[in-house]
């Protein structure tokens, strides 16, 4: 690591960027996206570049790469010097096409989306290819026999037969691996990685950022990470500069960083950031310490607030049971749709919830959480098992009543952009459920819907916007008073706070214990960010190919996991904390089982075993766990 | 709460997407101008029996065949009726049928079509395969097969046209709810217990209705040809009905002496249809989601 740069003399700067500016035409006249940016990349360093979204770091990594103005942008002001092979040129001066021999050849890119960034038509072999072909000049067999080298230095095991393959018979997390292989093919002096593990897994990012630094040290270039997740930050990052607005806001080693930051923004990012382990000791959740932070003007108040624990489980009786819940999905395949197979997305899952009581369910996806929790909102349709509400069985009960319970359980989506009709005012969006259960009179309806919004912390007169005016956050909290306003016992969050920004999604998990504590709501909390989940719940599932493997009180479950599939997830949680980047921890190598099954083929369920007081484990085997 | 943002957010005006349509479709120029000749049209449609300077049926043999003069501003037909008068009171016919047709036959067609996205299998099988069997005669053979079955006639011209525009209402009102349905504000709508029937109304046919006011337009313009052809072959208006296909029909024996006859109500269905095209192009750029930018 270079944390020794400022003892030996400084080395000439791979990338010097000066008082970078873009700007993007809009019908409002221009935007900047980045204002006056100065940062440097020195050779085989890693540079995180942090901030949230609209904070004009993805449109810095395409300006270093021209290709900002593919996407309607203009770097309006500022150099990009870049220390090439063919001397030090200007990439902001550049023209265009002398830009293609360096895009790829000298700096190569990879991005969020390893989904759509290769091409569905060609092979995972030609597609390597060629870039060899592009930029060595290479024939056919020279590019094949390199491509597989590729493949291979990526660590993918049977590297050969992937070449014939096409992308979508990847999984996400080995596209990425194909795009890393790609963009590393003509090694690069410098990598701009763009959120590259955003969408994938814990266990799989934990995977990809290993390999990204492992091949960082072996080919000796820099890397330019950009990312919002601190832990992944302090996972890979040498120097971090922070932006806000477009405009940097600190910039410094990762130590110093994490250890002293400077900047009220950098400290309240911080702040928000949810680290593992931070609730270590305690048996009940806690809510987010806040650093108020003021459209990031500095000397703000730099206050964290300590608040009470969360003690509100109520009742003796359970509000939920769930017992043996089964969702499977029909895999038809064929001219005449014969039925070839089953997603087994939920597996004879058990567990009840009291009031007041947060259950996280954790996993990666594909494990069954959402299906859980939409199969217990009756947006899915169960196989068999049974889903018990205050005592009464949901699925003996009369479709009249069945309709009642929609108002007693209320679900929150993961997408706060698409949970909300565009077209009507968020006021007619809270009002609708008034008005589907005919709970309040309809001379009242404003009244109430004023009230919902002030609850979760909005304004009256918002009732007469449209959704697009309101950001993230905001949308978030339009859907939950959307939820209260039925007046529900039990939330379902499905992934609720995953699209925020760390600092909106510190904001609405305290919002959400702030009304469990008020209105004794109980949870069930989805979501695949365990220091999120160590935040919120008082107990955890966590689920694995359809089937709980382990589930009990979150200090039993965070600080003795019982099941080795709960040690591999709690281990591949990125910490934000440069220090303990080096620690000892066991990987999960290659990737999760398809839950899909062939007809003949069920899965060995069995009781979970007790092995304290309300914590329960799985001893048979499950997937590769045996 | 500590979302600095939300008391910013009360300054700003709210756009309504009504605005926000309106705003962008005052920018196309042509179709602003298009919709303005249309609105013109219907005006003189309208008022077209107190402002025409002759009677567009009552002959007059004293002047047959006149060209254009000061007189007849578009010359006189073989009886010596005045070709303007006649042409401005089968607008009246014309945009009637438009109308009428394309309101029927959208009714119906969306109606049909929403329901067939939202419950998918059997309903929407059986459904999208009449619409198939429908879309597999050529419009004008369907329009000809109805009138064969109801008789000759501009009522039944307007119930033939509308059965031809059922299909392609209920694909395109499909289609849009099929991607609509997919939406996660739908399953939130299901998740809060509203009724299928409202869901159907509040949240997918508004989705639906911009593309539906596109094509509504150009349907129109669609229709009123057709009218206009059916006419000219003898199943729609009879005469001396002064519908412009019929004209047309009447004034082709004098193409070679007359050809103001032939000339003006082809103007008129030319430039009728055009108008109601450009409007439903300028539309559709107002209206197009992948140019918004909600």
């Amino acid at each position: 690591m270079t944390l020794s740069a400022a003892a030996s003399p400084a080395p000439t700067p791979l990338v010097q960027v000066r008082g970078l500016t873009v700007e993007f035409a809009t019908e409002e006249g221009a935007l900047r996206a980045v204002d006056g940016l100065d940062f440097h990349i020195d050779p085989g360093e890693t540079l995180a570049v942090v901030g949230e979204s609209g904070s004009g770091k993805s449109v810095t990594s395409l300006a270093l790469m021209r290709l900002v103005e593919f996407g309607g942008g203009r770097i309006s002001a500022g150099s990009i010097l870049f220390d090439g092979s063919t001397g030090r040129r200007d990439l902001a001066a550049e023209p265009l096409e002398a830009m293609n021999g360096i895009r790829g050849n000298e700096i190569a890119m990879i991005f969020q989306e390893p989904m759509t960034s290769l091409n569905p038509v060609f092979t995972i072999g030609e597609q390597i290819a060629e870039a060899v072909r592009l930029h060595q000049g290479a024939n056919d067999r020279d590019a094949r026999a390199e491509a597989l080298r590729m493949l291979e230095k990526v660590r993918i095991p049977e590297a050969r037969g992937l070449l014939d393959r096409h992308p979508h018979q990847l999984s996400g997390g080995m596209r990425q691996r194909v795009m890393i292989a790609m963009a590393l093919a003509c090694r690069p002096k410098l990598l701009v990685a763009d959120e590259p593990t955003t969408a994938l897994d814990v266990t799989i990012q934990a995977q990809i950022l290993r390999l990204i630094r492992i091949l960082q040290e072996e080919m000796g270039m820099a890397v330019m990470f950009i990312t919002h997740d601190m832990g992944v930050v302090a996972e890979v990052a040498d120097r971090v500069l922070v932006m806000h607005r477009g405009k940097k806001v600190e910039e410094g080693s990762a130590t110093e960083i994490f250890a002293r930051p400077r900047h009220p923004y950098t400290r309240a990012l911080l702040s928000a950031v949810p680290r593992l382990g931070a609730l270590a000791g305690e048996t009940l959740p806690r809510r987010f310490p806040l650093v108020v932070i003021e459209d990031g003007a500095a000397g703000v108040a730099g206050s964290t607030t300590q608040s009470p624990p969360q003690d509100t489980v109520r009742g003796d009786r359970p509000l939920l049971e769930v017992g043996d819940l089964t969702t499977r999905f029909d895999v038809r395949k064929g001219l005449f749709g014969g039925l070839t197979g089953r997603v087994h997305a939920v597996e004879q899952v058990s567990f009840d919830l009291r009031a007041g009581e947060t259950l996280a369910l954790v996993g990666e996806s594909g494990c069954g959480k959402s299906t859980t929790g939409r199969t217990i909102m009756q947006l899915q349709t169960a196989t068999s098992g049974r889903i018990a509400f205050k005592g009464r069985d949901i699925f003996a009960m009369a479709p009249a009543e069945r309709r009642r319970l929609r108002q007693k359980i209320q679900y929150v989506f993961q997408d706060p952009f698409a949970s909300l009709d565009p077209r009507l005012t968020v006021g007619f969006s809270i009002a609708e459920p008034l008005l589907t259960h005919e709970l309040v009179p309809r001379a009242e309806i404003d009244d109430r819907v004023a009230a919902l919004l002030a609850d979760v912390g909005l304004l009256p007169e918002h009732a007469k916007r449209y959704p697009y005016e309101f950001s993230g956050g905001q949308r978030q909290r339009l859907c939950i008073a959307r939820a209260l306003a039925c007046e529900p016992e039990l939330l379902i969050a499905d992934e609720a706070v995953a699209a925020l920004d760390v600092s909106i999604q510190a904001q609405i998990v305290n919002l959400l214990m702030e009304l469990q504590e008020k209105r004794g709501l109980a949870y069930v909390f989805i979501s695949h960010d365990i220091a999120v989940v160590e935040r919120v719940s008082h107990r955890v599932a966590v689920m694995y190919l359809g089937q709980i493997v382990e589930i009990g009180p979150r200090i039993a479950v965070f600080e003795n996991p019982q099941h080795a599939y709960t040690r591999r997830l709690m281990a591949a949680v990125p910490i934000a904390d440069p220090t303990r980047r080096d620690r000892d921890r066991p990987m999960l190598e290659g990737e999760i089982p398809s839950p899909i099954r062939r007809l003949d083929d069920l899965p060995v369920v069995r009781p979970l075993v007790e092995v304290a007081p309300g914590h329960f484990v799985a001893r048979h085997p499950i997937g590769d766990f045996t | 709460m500590t979302d600095a943002t939300v008391a910013s957010l009360a300054a700003e005006a709210t756009r309504t997407p009504f605005g926000e349509f309106w705003r962008r479709f005052r920018r196309q120029k042509v179709a602003l101008f298009a919709g303005l000749f249309l609105c013109a049209l219907i005006a003189v449609a309208i008022a077209a029996p107190w402002i025409v300077p002759f009677d567009p049926v009552a002959p007059d043999y004293e002047a047959v065949l006149e060209g254009v003069s000061a007189r007849h501003w578009a010359g006189t037909d073989a009886y010596g009726r005045d070709v303007f008068s006649r042409i401005v009171h089968g607008a009246r016919i014309s945009l009637a049928v438009g109308f009428l047709s394309v309101s029927l036959g959208s009714l119906g067609g969306v109606t049909l079509g929403v329901i067939s996205g939202y419950y998918g299998g059997l309903v929407d099988s059986l459904i999208m395969r009449i619409c198939d069997v429908l879309l597999a005669f050529p419009g004008i053979l369907l329009a000809i097969a109805v009138i064969a079955i109801l008789g000759p006639g501009i009522d039944n011209v307007i119930y033939a046209v509308a059965v031809f525009s059922v299909p392609v209402f209920a694909r395109l009102a499909r289609s849009s709810t099929l991607s609509l349905k997919r939406a996660v504000y739908i399953d939130a709508a299901r998740a809060i217990g509203v009724a299928d029937r409202l869901i159907m109304v509040r949240h997918l046919l508004p989705g639906a209705l911009p593309n539906v006011v596109v094509y509504f337009s150009m349907r129109i313009g669609t229709s009123i040809l057709t009218a206009a052809s059916l006419s000219f072959i003898g199943l729609g208006a009879q005469p001396p009905s002064p519908e412009w296909g019929a004209m047309l029909a009447d004034g082709r024996n004098y193409i070679g002496v007359a050809d103001h006859v032939t000339l003006f109500p082809g103007l008129a269905i030319f430039v009728t249809v055009l108008a109601f095209n450009l409007l439903g192009d300028g539309l559709r750029d107002a209206l197009d989601p992948k140019l918004r930018r909600l």
